[in-house]
């Protein structure tokens, strides 16, 4: 079947096309969707262009920033008030793919991508989509994931301090690599306790490390206080073996890195 | 299946072509346009070879959608020489015997020069990044980070020029 291609210019109007159709895709960056489409993929029979310039805002709001779904990882690092996503976003791949891929894509990124998404997580982000709803979660809204959602914009809280959000990608290709694992990290804002630890390639999506997270509370990001986490670094969480490296595997480094990064380690 | 229409500025030069729904950029520039300079490496956005430059920014020919391109201007490596006198980055290449079997070099080519055009005086950190996204199966990619760092006229401070 040859791809089509639709061009709109509201974001609802998308949305519309997506429910109608399961092979329609929305096209953002075009990073992953065009491997895709390279390869002729049958279950991709439209494609879904969006010309909304809401898609590319960048705004305040409250003690929040919205960010939209087309907003590109070389955006996202030339912001300076999104200093805090820059760890995340200049690790998705080399300048010639961060220049086109969107905020709003990587929360659709299969494994082993979406280390932006890890990271969003991390942050206790929201998404919007499209239509009248009210923002979800970003935990609900990884849960159900699919190509049935068309996301209007990602909110994320302003960090005062741009180091408040940890990131590391684990690789062993360097400088670029496919991540074994991404691990994020918020720690505890002003007059708060709870610390949000979140891991990519974990799973099938961006998974929260809840027990890591409970065993941090209160406790002093020093070697005595992070034992306890580290000990629980990947319970309740089922790492996949894959090509990167196996579930055995993924188990025994966790810890390590989480210590590395909750102790500012290189 | 529709052909739109689609026109662009190709190093400089006005051009126009048909495109197929879902055709991407680098079948476009290789079969529609006939610039044979940027390579077909992997299709999937993993080795770099097809790195183009478009509106300055570095973008992979073959995961982008050519009708996108539309009314925008593309630079690739076919118009870096100028007549006989080659870019200072292609020169500098030559020099540093930083090109071996050449298929990944139209690629360096256009990450550098997108690099160069934005930070003329980069650090080899700098360099690496830029074309950490382009594989080189044959150099090793040193004596790359030298021809790219030589054709900028020396390494900025902070980067020492040498292997770590």
């Amino acid at each position: 079947m040859p791809i089509r291609v639709e061009t709109v210019q509201r974001i609802d109007d998308a949305a519309r096309i997506v429910t109608s159709s399961r092979l329609a895709r929305v096209f953002g960056g075009g990073t992953l969707l065009m491997r895709d489409v390279n390869e002729a993929d049958p279950s991709i029979e439209t494609l879904i262009i969006i010309n909304d310039p809401a898609l590319k805002e960048i705004r305040s709001e409250g003690d929040r920033i919205v960010v939209g779904a087309g907003v590109t990882m070389a955006q996202i690092l030339a912001s300076r008030e999104l200093a805090f996503l820059a760890a995340a976003a200049r690790v998705i791949g080399g300048p010639a793919v961060r220049s086109a891929a969107t905020i709003g894509g990587n929360l659709f990124a299969p494994p082993p991508y979406g280390e932006v998404a890890t990271a969003l997580l991390a942050l206790g982000a929201t998404v919007q989509l499209a239509g009248a709803g009210a923002p979800m979660p970003i935990e609900d809204f990884l849960r159900e994931r699919g190509p049935g959602r068309v996301v209007r914009s990602i909110s994320v809280p302003r960090l005062a301090d741009p180091n408040g959000l940890r990131f590391r990608k684990v690789t062993r290709v360097k400088p670029k690599g496919a991540p074994v694992m991404s691990i994020a990290i918020l720690l505890p804002q002003a007059g708060g306790r709870e610390i949000r630890v979140a891991y990519g390639n974990m799973g099938p999506t961006p998974v929260r490390a809840r027990a890591v997270e409970r065993a941090l509370e209160g406790q002093k990001l020093d070697a005595l206080g992070i034992a306890r986490a580290l000990a629980v670094a990947t319970e309740g969480l089922s790492p996949p073996t894959d090509s990167l490296a196996s579930t055995w595997y993924r188990r025994e480094v966790a810890p390590v890195h989480l210590r590395r990064l909750l102790l500012g380690e290189a | 299946m529709s052909r739109k229409p689609v026109q662009f500025t190709l190093n400089g030069v006005e051009k126009a072509a048909f495109v197929d729904d879902g055709q991407n950029l680098l079948d476009v520039l290789r079969r529609g346009v006939g610039d044979l300079t940027p390579k077909y490496g992997c299709g999937q956005g993993t080795c770099g070879a097809c790195t183009v430059i478009v509106d300055g920014e570095p973008r992979l020919a073959c995961l982008t959608l050519a009708e996108l391109v539309n009314g925008r201007r593309v630079e690739t490596t076919g118009g870096l020489a100028q007549g006989a006198a080659l870019h200072p980055l292609q020169d500098a290449f030559m020099r540093n015997f930083a090109a071996q079997c050449g298929y990944c070099t139209p690629g360096m080519l256009m990450a550098a020069k997108a690099l160069l055009d934005r930070n003329p005086r980069p650090t080899r950190e700098d360099v690496i990044e830029a074309i950490g996204g382009n594989i080189c199966r044959c150099t090793g990619y040193e004596p790359i980070i030298t021809a790219v760092l030589e054709a900028a006229g020396g390494p900025a401070r902070q980067g020492t020029g040498r292997a770590p």
